[in-house]
């Protein structure tokens, strides 16, 4: 495979393509990319486990920091699931606030990607403008909020700050500002030619291997795949509002911006709603210190695609296992499918296309040493010794199993 | 005596160095403004350069150290020496021969060729990535840059810059066949001088610096300054063969007019270089053998067409 005309460059750790640590080693033939070699894990921080150590309530501004441009979402998520094991319903109002800054989140985090998307591809000047009117977004968000990034609205049966008539109106003045920059944008993806050049047939994803590959958010929706969890199993305030999802049948990076910005205007649509219709009402319920035994998982439409998170509870303070699944890890394995065969120059925009976070989605996996006295194991070896752990503390696989089998039986 | 000043001072290395430097600052200053941003003070540009000199100097291992190191001070050299045929107050340049409008052209081809040296012997996977899309893209955009002052020196009948401009300014109205030409050797110029959108051997976001990824220090000092240097020799080339007006004025008008064509030229490059993307190496090839050399060709056509027409 390897003969002397390939050329293997390292595309981070360290590049300015990337924004966070990752390591992709990229194989080239001439201009063209052979194979691409994704090493995950440079940011690894350990946070599902430092929540066990936690108490629920400081967890949810430890989850909140698991990203910085998605604060909200992993926030709202991990809220969700903990209310839902609670039983504890939140106030009406309080949806409409939580809908309100996941909405003005996804507007920053659109308007972002635009710019990055600019960057990747030298188009520097796109960049500067959308980054200008992000600031308009942030300042509501510091506004309403008192933070511009981890805004730490939300609180376990509630949110802890009220929006009040004059933001309500500073929201609405907003969003006529972004509304006209949006439509000059999409006067610039529709019409300049460099720049549909470079994003149109470049990394393609056809619908079925977005399925196959289980891609969520704009990447899967920019191949056609109708999925969005405000639709498909609405949370918060989103049952109540009228908005579409917006699909592309492009399945290329162009059809990916053709969703994002298509998707602002979505927004825009929703954030009006939540003002005119946000109900009078108390902001919190009551929310119990101890959770009680059982669990549950929470789905979340983030900027980037669906959120999960599971949380299981043990009666405690503490929670006895939270699990967090951002959307990049789904997106992940389609980028090495995307890169095939593609030139250099359009390796920074495709990563860049599925709006990577890494820091969200970095995992590791460690072997004690002194259980198994090696630190390479096999699959085979790495199932057994995980159903013997899952023995140990009292669950057994086995009847997993047989009520599978008995399934398929029946 | 008179050698050594204009060597040394004027038009040479202190007014190129000034003249690149205000370049520099007005094409930063100019991008930044298109894209709304402040931009750097004019110090900027001097500023950055008394800083990168003062820096270490490293170099990978394996890298060829002499021409690692030669090459920025050739490429200073090559573009600074190319001013000396191109009339810049009067319809007389300094050195006048037969075919310095060629010679103008290939010293103008030198800092390419050394950026393509330098990035190949530095001895990293980026910049030697960066060296050979240099390279490509040379093979690309020169034949139209050639063809286009071929057309406007065959009309004129000579070899020679100041022969050239001489001729334009007897017929001013002649000028007006090379406009074509004039928009080719401006695409082919923002090829020249690595500017968006083909910046592709210094792509920052797929090779980090291209060629230039292993100089810090005082090479990079060097080479970015043969970077401005080039802008502003070859604006002038292109104003002095397809702006030629107003050259036989007196030689202090002529040459405020010079340098007011010069940044009519800069201000189009900052232009071009904040309203587009970067083309992919394939693309800019294509769009170079396909559209701009025709188009170069058509160029030599009119040009011969008008010659056996029109009086002399």
């Amino acid at each position: 495979m390897h003969d002397s005309h390939d050329v293997r460059i390292p595309v981070g750790p360290q590049h300015p393509a990337l924004k966070e640590p990752e390591s992709f080693i990229i194989t080239l033939r001439g201009e063209k990319i052979t194979s691409v070699n994704i090493k995950l894990g440079y940011n690894h921080r350990g946070i599902e486990k430092a929540c066990e150590e936690r108490s629920y309530v400081q967890d949810l501004y430890l989850i909140e920091r698991i990203c910085g441009i998605c604060s909200h979402s992993h926030s709202t998520c991990f809220a969700q699931a903990v209310e839902e094991i609670a039983g504890v319903d939140i106030p009406p109002r309080a949806k409409y606030i939580r809908t309100l800054i996941a909405e003005l989140e996804r507007v920053h985090s659109h308007l972002l990607w635009l710019g990055v998307a600019g960057h990747e591809v030298g188009f520097d000047t796109l960049l500067m403008y959308t980054w200008r009117d992000r600031e308009v977004v942030m300042d509501l968000l510091a506004d309403i909020t008192g933070n511009r990034v981890n805004y730490g609205i939300n609180t376990l049966g509630g949110v802890r700050r009220d929006v009040s008539p004059d933001q309500a109106k500073a929201v609405l003045k907003a969003l006529d500002i972004l509304k006209k920059q949006t439509d000059y944008y999409v006067e610039i993806a529709t019409k300049e030619n460099t720049l549909i050049n470079r994003l149109s047939g470049v990394g393609v994803l056809k619908h079925e291997d977005a399925v196959r590959l289980g891609a969520v958010g704009p990447t899967a929706r920019a191949s056609g795949v109708n999925s969005d969890v405000r639709k498909d199993d609405p949370y918060a305030a989103y049952g109540e509002l009228d908005f579409k999802v917006i699909t592309d049948n492009h399945e290329d990076v162009y059809g990916r911006t053709l969703v994002r910005v298509g998707e602002l205007y979505e927004s825009y649509k929703i954030i009006r709603q939540v003002i005119e219709r946000m109900p009078e009402g108390p902001l919190t319920q009551k929310f119990p210190r101890k959770v009680p035994i059982g669990e549950a998982s929470s789905r979340y439409e983030a900027p980037r695609g669906e959120d999960f998170h599971y949380v299981k509870s043990n009666g405690s303070e503490k929670p006895e296992r939270v699990k967090v699944r951002a959307p990049t890890l789904a997106n992940i394995q389609s980028v090495a499918h995307m890169l095939e065969d593609r030139y250099l120059a359009d390796m920074p925009i495709v990563i860049a296309a599925i709006d990577p976070c890494f820091s969200c989605t970095d995992r590791m996996v460690s072997l004690k040493k002194d259980k198994q006295h090696k630190e390479c194991l096999t699959w085979g070896e790495l199932r057994k010794y995980s159903i013997a752990w899952h023995k140990e503390h009292g669950f057994d696989p086995d009847v997993l199993n047989l009520k599978y089998q008995r399934g398929l039986k029946s | 005596m008179m050698a050594l000043l204009h060597i040394f001072i004027f038009p040479g290395i202190l007014f190129l160095v000034l003249a690149g430097f205000t370049a520099e600052f007005i094409d930063r200053k100019l991008c930044a403004r298109f894209q709304n941003r402040i931009g750097p003070p004019w110090f900027q540009p001097v500023a950055d350069f008394i800083k990168l000199l003062g820096k270490e100097e490293a170099s990978v291992d394996e890298a060829d150290l002499t021409i690692f190191k030669l090459m920025p001070i050739l490429a200073f050299t090559a573009a600074a020496s190319a001013i000396f045929s191109i009339p810049l107050w009067g319809n007389k340049a300094l050195s006048i021969f037969p075919g310095d409008a060629v010679v103008t052209l290939y010293l103008l081809t030198i800092p390419t060729l050394t950026y393509f040296l330098g990035g190949w012997y530095s001895r990293s996977v980026y910049s030697m990535i960066g060296a050979v899309r240099a390279l490509t893209q040379l093979f690309a955009y020169e034949v139209p840059l050639l063809m286009v002052v071929l057309a406007a020196a065959l009309f004129a009948d000579s070899w020679s810059l100041s022969e050239i401009v001489n001729f334009y300014c007897r017929h001013p109205v002649y000028v007006f066949s090379n406009f074509l030409g004039f928009v080719i050797a401006l695409i082919a110029l923002l090829g020249k001088l690595e500017k968006v959108p083909f910046d592709i051997p210094e792509a920052e976001t797929e090779i980090v610096a291209g060629s230039f990824t292993e100089y810090g220090g005082k090479l990079l000092a060097f080479i970015r300054l043969s970077l401005s240097v080039e802008m502003v020799v070859a604006s002038a080339l292109l104003a002095s063969v397809f702006l030629p007006w107003g050259l036989t004025l007196h030689p202090v008008i002529a040459f405020l007019l010079t340098l007011f064509k010069i940044l009519f030229i800069i201000f189009l490059i900052s232009l071009f270089r904040s309203a587009l993307a970067r083309l992919r190496i394939d693309q800019m090839i294509s769009f170079c053998w396909k559209y701009l050399a025709p188009a170069a060709f058509v160029q030599v056509l009119i040009s011969l067409a008008l010659k056996g027409v029109l009086p002399r």
